[in-house]
């Protein structure tokens, strides 16, 4: 299991006459968390939503498994799972209809694993309160329920600690460590001062990259 | 195949090859329009139904055309930047909106002018016109747009899209305003279309079309290179064309 | 947090047919308009106020209502659902669920089709059921009332279908509602012109299959085009933001 999930080479992205990264290559292996690092505006959003396939203004070219991944989307985004900054949930559903109609596009699961899921999120007896009337916190936790029960192999998450309480924190930091432990591959970005062990750092900023 | 395609859309070749090309389209060019011109306005003969005042064909005729061929081309151009990203697609495309907007204007100011003596109103809702109208508002949609997104390769393929999904609607529009004419007022007579039009109408028809469409290619060359020094302001090549301009 | 329930690395093999998301999109926008009930009914009162506009702005003579009032109602009908396209992916890109639509694995032209049909069961569908009375106000007679309501059934969803294309394009833009009427309604016009003028020949008697025929066909090409088209614009102004 040590083929790349996922391979940058040499990407380039330049946003408003500004180059954000240039020459950048890296791998993602199986069970790694990378972190990628920089000061604000230094380019780790748009990174990730080019490595998550959401934002294509750059050059270079991006490998799925060694293979081109433009010929892949469907096998590619099988098997990415993406959490940007809006969460992806509807205020005006519930819990369990947010994360219904969220699994509905990629597994057919039973309400009761659902329901569970929202549970090992501290959202227990919020299931089917409209998302509106639950917190910041708690909205993004909706969202966060499905790293409880997502079997894609790479995660990409974009500050996925904001708005999350400690214990939350202390949490979700064990489950990205067990998830890594397993094989699983994660890319994050936070401002949240997070130290896991094996966790590789990726700092942009400056113009130039660094390589793996 | 794929390195001339990339030398055909680097900015720096084309803005060499633009500036040779340049005086050739603009003066011969201007020499067809004006033969054609002055041949249409002074020496053709009069029509023998409308007199002197279908003249204004000569400037009528070859805008309309161009009006409605510079939209087709931006059409390629978009289809260019969606598939290749070619930035010189764009480019185009940017230049040359206004250049159509003002023909598609141009064709229904004369129109307006020609109408005056012909239907005694200065517009009447006939389908050719009424048709120039939506392209002009065609042309406008996708100034507008090209405005209104500042990121310039986003920018780029929405309005590649725009153009694109304006020229499927193109020959739909054109249909049904057609439909619709003959709906409300049947059996008026058509003003382009003579069963025949004698030589000494449709040559200097014909050079003024020519020479307007070279005089279009002149200007669209200006207007690409402009917008390129815009654009690569940073690059090398721009900063030393410049200084040695400047000098 | 537990992690009691998570599933292996193994790559999802139960994986979620086309048809299964289409319909999960369909039944989410359904739900989550309706529990916003009010938004549905503004555009709905939209058509009506404008509809009364003309007999107040111009004449309430039966004469001109009766040979006016299919323009009238499709007027109204094309601005009511050119108003109501700026809802149709605004909320999904605030709030997130749009990045999510495009990163399912389905093909996006698909899912966008199946929002866009949302939209007209939710905007088209009520103004086609809503026409016969207002047909009535404007002394619309009997054959013409059945003829609109059908060009409006045929003709509605092609409004909603090419809004689509507008509503992408413009998404996340300032002033996006007057930019997208700027780019959509010439595009609009062929269907306002055989919506009308079927209308109008119906009540002249004529036979009008044909026109009805021509107005399936633009409704079919633009099932056909018009969500790639979507779909096109909706990655490029991700892309964007």
């Amino acid at each position: 299991m040590s083929e790349p999930l996922l391979q940058a080479v040499n990407l380039e992205c330049e946003r408003d006459d500004r180059v954000l990264f240039r020459d950048l290559s890296f791998s993602i292996l199986p069970g790694t968390l990378i972190r990628v690092e920089g000061p604000n505006g230094s380019g780790k959003t748009t990174l990730l939503r080019i490595l998550a396939g959401l934002n294509d203004s750059y050059s270079g070219d991006l490998l799925w498994r060694g293979k081109n991944r433009h010929g892949y989307r469907e096998e590619f985004l099988r098997n990415m799972l993406y959490l940007g900054h809006r969460p992806g949930i509807k205020p005006l559903l519930t819990p369990m209809e947010n994360l219904r109609a969220l699994m509905d596009g990629r597994r057919s699961l039973p309400d009761r694993i659902l329901w569970q899921a929202l549970e090992g999120t501290g959202l227990g007896g919020f299931q089917t309160v409209p998302c509106r009337n639950l917190s910041a916190g708690q909205q993004r936790r909706v969202a966060l329920a499905r790293l409880l029960i997502a079997d894609e192999p790479l995660w990409i998450l974009d500050e996925v600690f904001t708005a999350i309480d400690i214990q939350g924190v202390g949490a979700l930091e064990r489950l990205l460590v067990e998830r890594v432990e397993n094989g699983g591959a994660i890319v994050v970005t936070t401002h949240h001062d997070l130290q896991l062990p094996s966790m590789q750092r990726l700092t942009l900023g400056g113009g130039d990259g660094y390589d793996y | 195949m794929w390195q001339i395609f990339h030398k055909l859309g680097s900015p720096k070749w084309f803005f060499g090859i633009a500036s040779k090309l340049m005086p050739w389209l603009l003066w011969v060019g201007l020499s067809l329009l004006a033969a054609g011109i002055v041949w249409g306005l002074g020496f053709a003969p009069k029509d023998y139904l409308q007199g002197n005042s279908y003249r204004i064909i000569f400037i009528h005729v070859p805008a309309a055309l161009l009006a409605q061929s510079v939209y087709m081309m931006m059409a390629v151009a978009g289809l260019v930047t969606l598939v290749w990203r070619m930035k010189l697609a764009d480019v185009f495309v940017r230049a040359v909106a206004p250049v159509g907007a003002i023909l598609t204007f141009l064709a229904l100011f004369t129109g307006a002018v020609w109408g005056k003596p012909t239907w005694g109103t200065w517009w009447i809702w006939d389908a050719r016109l009424t048709s120039m109208l939506i392209l002009l508002f065609l042309y406008f949609g996708v100034m507008a747009l090209g405005a209104a997104i500042s990121d310039e390769k986003s920018s780029a393929r929405a309005v590649a899209v725009l153009v694109l999904v304006g020229v499927v609607n193109i020959p739909i529009i054109k249909y049904s305003v057609e439909w619709w004419n003959t709906l409300h007022q049947p059996a008026t007579f058509k003003l382009t279309e003579k069963p025949s039009m004698p030589a000494e109408m449709w040559v200097p028809l014909l050079l003024s079309v020519l020479g307007l469409y070279l005089i279009f290619g002149w200007l669209a060359c200006l207007r690409m290179q402009t917008e390129i020094l815009v654009r690569e302001g940073r690059t090398r090549w721009v900063k030393e064309l410049v200084q040695a301009r400047g000098n | 947090m537990t992690t009691e329930f998570t599933v292996g690395l193994r790559a999802p093999e139960a994986s979620v047919g086309t048809a299964t998301a289409m319909k999960a999109v369909f039944v989410r926008d359904l739900k989550t308009a309706f529990r916003q009930p009010q938004d549905l009914l503004n555009p709905l009162l939209f058509f009506v106020m404008v509809v009364t506009l003309f007999p107040l702005g111009v004449s309430p003579e039966v004469s001109f209502l009766q040979q006016a009032g299919s323009g009238i109602l499709w007027v109204a009908a094309l601005l009511s659902v050119l108003l109501s396209l700026d809802h149709l992916y605004r909320h999904d890109f605030d709030d997130g669920t749009l990045e999510q639509l495009v990163l399912q694995p389905q093909p996006l032209f698909l899912l966008v089709l199946a929002k866009s049909l949302a939209h007209w069961v939710l905007t088209g569908l009520p103004l086609v059921l809503l026409a016969p009375v207002l047909g009535v106000m404007v002394h619309l007679e009997g054959n013409s009332v059945a003829v609109l309501c059908l060009t409006l059934l045929i003709g509605t969803p092609v409004l909603s279908l090419i809004g689509s294309i507008g509503a992408a394009l413009t998404l996340g833009l300032r002033s996006a509602g007057v930019l997208l009427s700027l780019l959509i309604i010439p595009l609009y016009i062929p269907v306002l012109i055989f919506g009308t003028g079927t209308v109008m020949a119906a009540s002249e008697g004529a036979s009008v299959e044909g026109q009805l025929a021509l107005m399936g066909a633009f409704l079919v090409l633009a099932l056909t085009l018009a969500p790639f088209a979507s779909a096109a614009a909706l990655r490029i102004s991700l892309s964007n933001s």
